[in-house]
């Protein structure tokens, strides 16, 4: 069967493993295997160390996996970097540059003039909020704030997929509540394909189109949820009945996930 | 949401001069009284200890011979600190670079540190004479060490996931390296820097002191041998005053070059 349109991303069993010496390995990853269509947004969750991180690694072309494939628009492209735009948990953004600065950073370091670079970031400080903070420095900014910048610089980069590495699990549960509703919002006028980790179900609910839950080391795709409500959403959503059950069975799968990894 | 994050703007970077200065000046004031006190009270001879009057007082009138003297040794200090400076950065860099270059270098290194400098600076003077030259090597021996440590210290410990950040973004290692390593280690060059330059000063006086045809060094052993005690103390006050200057200066180049490393820390400490 030949598919009209490929997946904007696929992982194919993407195994990876560690040697350990005296002849022993440790598998992290064994056989993950995932898509996302153009536009959507999946998050994946699973036990705490079961290697999502590793993953994301992977997909943005900073490990080798042992074994399998990562396809974007369904080319083979695995170890190479140019189509994913990463933000890990830190903002880190750096102290010696201002807003603007580390915002368009990713397009200086592809080559692109200051000019063009900064004009790029620039065009989008009012759509995330940061109007007037151009030439501010990171440690003016409050911790929703400089997420938000960290999120511009990765999207910025146009590049095809987001590798969102748990951004707001620095935050305060009230700034992550207004993060989220924000992203919620501004992912919704846009078409960006996301990757989100998150440890976070109700997080990975609201934000989501799909959720993938990945067993205990070595992790393997275990659940891959469609999460069937309507966009935009709104944060009264989260009370709602489907978004229990949803929540409901992604816990359950966790729990169990969580009870075998303490098996030994 | 938007825009609906106040911000309170960063505090004014503002050196506090007095209240850092006021201090050490008070103690030192009340080690030179009770100095001043013991010696006239005792009848001590002045060849032995003289008071801080007649310290001040000779070596007001010997200023043009000290001043004389200290140029030379500021000019060595600079020259030294010079070579010091360019030969740290060169080693760091290329240490940064080549792994191959640090386990070969880095034990080599440390055991120059284990050169004795008094053995050393005579020598110095035996195969390079009495000129500049010996000098400008016994500074940049013993300075750039410490230099050479703060920086490869420092570009070591950028994060690493900035340059995972980096490599994700397609920054080969000239690129991580211009725009994260080198940034991050500046703040530790600093410190290192006013280490190094504390020692560059007393290293001038040191190589100056086994031989030399001018300098503070030498006219504190001319002095020593006519048993002018005062002036000799005259000529360490003045090359203590000099350390303490030029230590001043790092400061001053440190809010220039990196102005968000100081403000970035007022921050973090609220």
């Amino acid at each position: 069967m030949v598919e009209a349109t490929p997946p904007k991303i696929e992982l194919r069993g993407i195994c990876k493993s560690f040697p350990l010496g005296h002849g022993q390995v440790r598998s992290v990853l064994d056989d993950v295997a995932f898509s996302a269509q153009p536009g959507e947004f999946v998050a994946v969750i699973g036990p705490s160390g079961c290697g999502k991180s590793t993953m994301f690694n992977i997909m943005a072309g900073l490990e080798t996996a042992s074994s399998g494939e990562v396809l974007v628009d369904g080319d083979v492209v695995t170890g190479q970097h140019e189509h994913f735009a990463y933000m890990p948990q830190k903002d880190l953004l750096f102290p010696w540059r201002s807003i603007l600065e580390n915002t368009s950073l990713g397009l200086e370091v592809a080559g692109e003039t200051k000019k063009i670079a900064r004009a790029r970031a620039a065009s989008l400080f009012a759509a995330f909020g940061l109007s007037g903070f151009e030439d501010a420095h990171p440690f003016e900014l409050s911790g929703g704030m400089r997420q938000r910048a960290a999120l511009l610089r990765t999207v910025v980069q146009g590049r095809d997929v987001l590798l969102l590495d748990e951004p707001f699990g620095a935050l305060d549960s009230l700034t992550r509540t207004e993060m989220q509703s924000w992203l919620q919002g501004v992912w919704s006028q846009n078409a960006w394909t996301a990757v989100l980790i998150t440890h976070d179900i109700r997080e990975a609910i609201y934000l989501a189109d799909r959720v993938v839950v990945l067993s205990a080391r070595p992790a393997s795709v275990r659940l891959n949820l469609t999460i069937d409500l309507p966009r935009p959403r709104a944060l009264s959503m989260t009370t709602s009945a489907e978004f229990a059950g949803y929540e409901r069975t992604l816990l359950t799968t966790l729990h169990e996930e969580t009870r075998s990894s303490k098996a030994p | 949401m938007k825009n609906s994050i106040t911000v309170k703007p960063a505090p004014a970077p503002r050196i506090r001069l007095l209240p850092a200065l006021a201090p050490p000046a008070a103690l030192l004031a009340a080690l030179v009284i009770t100095w001043q006190v013991a010696v006239t009270a005792g009848g001590v001879q002045p060849a032995i200890l003289p008071s801080p009057q007649r310290i001040f007082q000779q070596g007001w009138e010997a200023r043009t011979a000290i001043w004389e003297n200290t140029l030379p040794t500021l000019h060595e200090t600079f020259l030294g600190f010079a070579v010091s400076l360019t030969v740290a950065w060169t080693l760091a860099i290329l240490i940064d670079f080549s792994p191959g270059l640090r386990r070969a270098l880095v034990p080599l290194l440390v055991a120059s540190q284990a050169i004795p400098l008094i053995a050393i600076a005579p020598l110095m003077v035996i195969w390079f004479g009495f000129g500049m030259l010996p000098k400008v090597i016994v500074i940049a021996l013993v300075t750039f060490f410490p230099v050479a440590v703060g920086l490869i210290d420092g570009f070591n410990r950028t994060d690493r996931d900035a340059i995972n950040l980096l490599r994700s973004m397609g920054a080969n290692r000239w690129k991580q390296f211009v725009y994260v390593r080198l940034p991050s280690a500046l703040p530790s060059f600093f410190t290192a820097l006013r280490i190094g330059i504390a020692y560059a000063v007393t290293g001038a006086i040191f190589a100056e002191y086994v031989g030399a045809e001018r300098g503070l060094g030498i006219y504190m052993a001319m002095m020593k041998n006519s048993f002018r005690t005062d002036l000799v103390l005259a000529a360490v006050a003045v090359t203590a005053f000099v350390s303490v200057c030029l230590f001043l200066l790092t400061y001053v180049a440190e809010r220039a070059i990196i102005p968000w490393h100081s403000k970035e820390r007022r921050s973090r400490h609220g």
